[in-house]
């Protein structure tokens, strides 16, 4: 098997206030792949992806595309990584679309020229070119999400990370994102409570409990394991 | 108290923009604090904050509410030279998107209100913040910097000669004082709730001897109501210019160059009254400047 | 909010709404000066100078009622000083205040309404406005909106559950509390958006898309918008 595109061994982290948010967590995403992470509010799930582009610093190996992440490597962490936010509106903070999806391409040294093909390129295939000169606010929460993977997809990463993508959606807003995911070749990550969404997208599904990884698999297994679809399993034997 | 355009004489104005611009500059800077852009969203968001802040109302009387005005919470959790930076970024989209100030008097507007408003708020909370002082100084910070721009502002408009009987001086300042008690009381209380809620929001105050901070307080309130009283009686202020001199020899300076100019500018009549405004805010800044110099070498002593 | 509508009105599309956002600013500062040096002769001058600011708002192909009624926010502050000046035996002056105070009003909404507030805002850095100031006043208006709704939410959410009718010091303290909430909210959200530029590579500086150059139009519209005032005013102004 080729080499993981992010591999994570042992990753512990704790709050500023000392409370224990990670616990050793070891981690692997292959190219391709689609990847659920499933678990209780709380679970650290988010604080998790907040580490993999060094956005959060704990203790613990976290190699990138090949690279350790370190002070140095974040740059390079960050180009490989698109991290797309739960709230879009705190992820669309240029007064344009087309000027927040090309923020990625000049942060990473594009001229003005190629920055801007590059994100008219990434909202094309979004399906959202036509709001290119529309400011944030007139979105819809669909359409902003959909700006905001314009502007990691502009960046050319090879891993996507979305963390509670149908939060603020519709059904059908919801049904639209299962597509796009879909079609980008991208090895994902998504942070997830929908189940059905999560059916949809993955492959794999990681159940986090506590801070740690409690459970791995399929996502129908990991569902029934951890009773996460419905009430919780009976209690057999000692009462 | 946000003066719109046509109220204030040129020389005031002119006088203000000038002095606010520099000190624009010189806030922004040190608000970077060297980390170059990275503390834009923070000031932006809490710049909005305190928008949004005017729809929350507080209960005074029967039918009576005010709202947070915000200087001096945004001095208390951002410092002074970032709440500086969010208040003149709050004044220039106010006199923008919503005529509230004009543009001319933006610079006047921004002494008042961004610089005076947020000096005077921070030095009591820098002084007497730590310890058992730490609300009555809170309290006296906000309010001060309510009275402390409203005085500038009437300064401001009396020097340009708009005509204020007593009666409705009288009301103003009792205006302004009502607001800032509320202030006063309105940022105690959210200060006291953010404590409880998230205490490293609030930052830590320098502290330092008492007294000095009393006379530090007392400086800054001296030159005010001194530049405030002198306003109300701006023939003191040139007879003050005409007996150092300074009059005589400024227009000295100005007229040889350009005396066949017949623009209004540049008579002596407005350099008087130019000169009365900077005076006043020199010795206000001077007041700070000197006795933060003092209060260091004391500390080191 | 009332911004809403300015903002919609800045996006529209005129000749007036494309010129250059400096040479806006620089033709209302023309105007604004103007009319702030202007004393004798006002009855005549003043409409004059409403005319031209009216003559803006037609090119601008924006409604002229709506506009020049939005500008008489300016005028609850400016009567109370009318009035005083007035009562101290001064008509000629309460005019003036309230006349002058309507027109600059009138005139920076022009400006405003004919310029999306981000560009406008850059515009003034060709006058020296430094750019942090600026890039934080953009980002103030960015969440303006978003910040504004948190607290109307919160605002609705604290009076179903019974705001009213507690004494005056509970209602306050709530208040507070709620302020504080929206606070830290806000203070929260700040730490988002600055995650979510890092994880897009920033790396201390904002770069700027789109560089606006001055174009012969540009030129051609400054010259005659800031001569007329003037002009005007040196004409039928006086001497001081």
């Amino acid at each position: 098997m080729s080499e993981p595109l992010i591999e994570v061994r042992n990753l512990r982290y704790r709050y500023p206030d000392g409370t224990p948010a990670l616990e050793g967590v070891d981690f692997r995403l292959h190219a391709g792949e689609t990847v659920a992470l499933l678990g209780p509010n709380g679970s650290g799930k988010t604080t998790f992806v907040l580490h993999l582009n060094g956005l959060l610093r704990g203790e613990g190996s976290i190699r990138v595309c090949g690279l350790p992440l370190g002070p140095d490597t974040l740059s390079h962490a960050r180009r490989k990584i698109g991290l797309v936010f739960q709230d879009a509106d705190s992820q669309l903070f240029m007064p344009t679309v087309l000027e927040d999806v090309a923020f990625g391409p000049l942060n990473l040294g594009a001229g003005r020229t190629e920055a801007r093909a590059r994100a008219l390129d990434a909202l094309e295939r979004v399906g959202m070119a036509a709001a290119a000169h529309r400011p944030p606010w007139h979105l819809s929460a669909g359409e902003k999400q959909r700006a905001a993977i314009a502007g990691i997809l502009a960046m050319n990463p090879e891993i996507l990370i979305l963390d509670e993508p149908t939060t603020f959606l519709d059904p059908p807003g919801a049904a639209a994102l299962v597509s796009l995911l879909r079609c980008l070749p991208q090895a994902k990550i998504v942070v997830t409570h929908d189940i059905g969404f999560a059916q949809a997208v993955a492959q794999r599904a990681v159940f986090f409990k506590k801070g740690t990884v409690a459970g791995e698999g399929m996502v129908p297994e990991i569902v029934n394991r951890f009773g996460w679809n419905g009430p919780p399993p009976e209690r057999r034997g000692r009462p | 108290m946000h003066i719109p355009d046509g109220f204030l004489s040129t020389p005031v104005w002119t006088a203000m923009n000038i002095a606010a611009a520099p000190a624009v500059g010189v806030m922004a800077r040190r608000a970077q604090r060297g980390f170059d852009h990275e503390r834009i969203p923070l000031l932006g968001v809490m710049g909005a904050f305190v928008f949004a802040a005017q729809m929350i109302n507080f209960p005074v009387a029967v039918g009576a509410s005010g709202h947070l005005l915000g200087g001096a919470l945004l001095a208390y959790t951002l410092g002074p030279a970032a709440a500086a930076v969010t208040m003149t970024a709050i004044l220039a989209i106010q006199a923008l998107v919503f005529q509230d100030g004009g543009i001319l008097a933006l610079g006047a507007n921004v002494v008042n209100m961004a610089l005076l408003g947020v000096l005077v708020a921070w030095l009591p909370y820098r002084w007497w913040g730590a310890g058992r002082w730490r609300r009555p100084a809170i309290f006296l910070g906000a309010a001060l910097s309510v009275m402390v721009s409203a005085a500038a502002a009437i300064s401001q408009l009396l020097l340009s000669g708009i005509p204020m009987p007593e009666a409705i001086l009288g009301v103003s300042l009792g205006v302004f004082a009502v607001s800032a008690l509320l202030e006063g009381a309105i940022t105690v209380a959210v200060a006291g709730a953010l404590e409880t809620m998230q205490p490293d929001l609030l930052r830590k105050p320098a502290g330092g001897s008492f007294a000095v901070g009393a006379l530090a307080g007392g400086a800054v309130l001296l030159a005010v109501v001194g530049v405030l009283f002198a306003s109300a009686r701006p023939d003191g202020l040139e007879r003050l210019a005409e007996d150092i001199g300074i009059s005589e020899q400024a227009s000295a300076l100005v007229a040889t160059p350009l005396a066949d100019y017949e623009a209004a500018f540049f008579e002596g009549e407005w350099l008087r009254k130019a000169a009365a405004g900077i005076t006043g805010l020199l010795l206000i800044f001077g007041a700070c400047v000197a006795w933060g110099r003092f209060a260091a070498r004391k500390r080191s002593a | 909010m009332r911004h809403a509508v300015l903002d919609e009105w800045s996006r529209r599309s005129s000749p007036l709404h494309r010129r250059d956002a400096r040479v806006k600013i620089a033709a209302l500062l023309v105007f604004l000066v103007t009319v702030a040096i202007t004393q004798a002769n006002f009855a005549l001058l003043g409409p004059l100078y409403l005319a031209l600011v009216a003559a803006g708002f037609l090119w601008a192909r924006l409604p002229l009622g709506g506009a020049l009624g939005r500008a008489t926010v300016v005028l609850p502050f400016s009567a109370v000083f009318a009035g005083a000046a007035a009562l101290a035996g001064d008509p000629h002056r309460a005019v003036l205040l309230a006349a002058k105070s309507y027109l600059s009003a009138a005139a920076v909404l022009l400006l405003v309404a004919t310029t999306p507030l981000p560009s406008l805002l850059r515009g003034f850095e060709g006058l020296g406005a430094p750019r942090f100031l600026l890039t934080v006043a953009q980002f103030l208006y960015r969440y303006l909106f978003v910040i504004w709704e948190e607290a109307l939410e919160m605002r609705l959410a604290a009076a179903s559950r019974g705001g009213a009718g507690r004494n005056r010091g509970a209602r306050f303290q709530a208040a507070a509390g709620l302020l504080a909430v929206l606070f830290a909210r806000s203070h929260a959200r700040a730490t988002d958006i600055h995650r979510a530029m890092l994880a897009r590579g920033f790396n201390g500086r904002f770069e700027l898309l789109e560089e606006p150059c001055l174009r012969a139009a540009d030129a051609l519209f400054l010259l005659p918008a800031a001569a007329l005032p003037l002009a005007l005013r040196l004409a039928l102004g006086g001497a001081a």
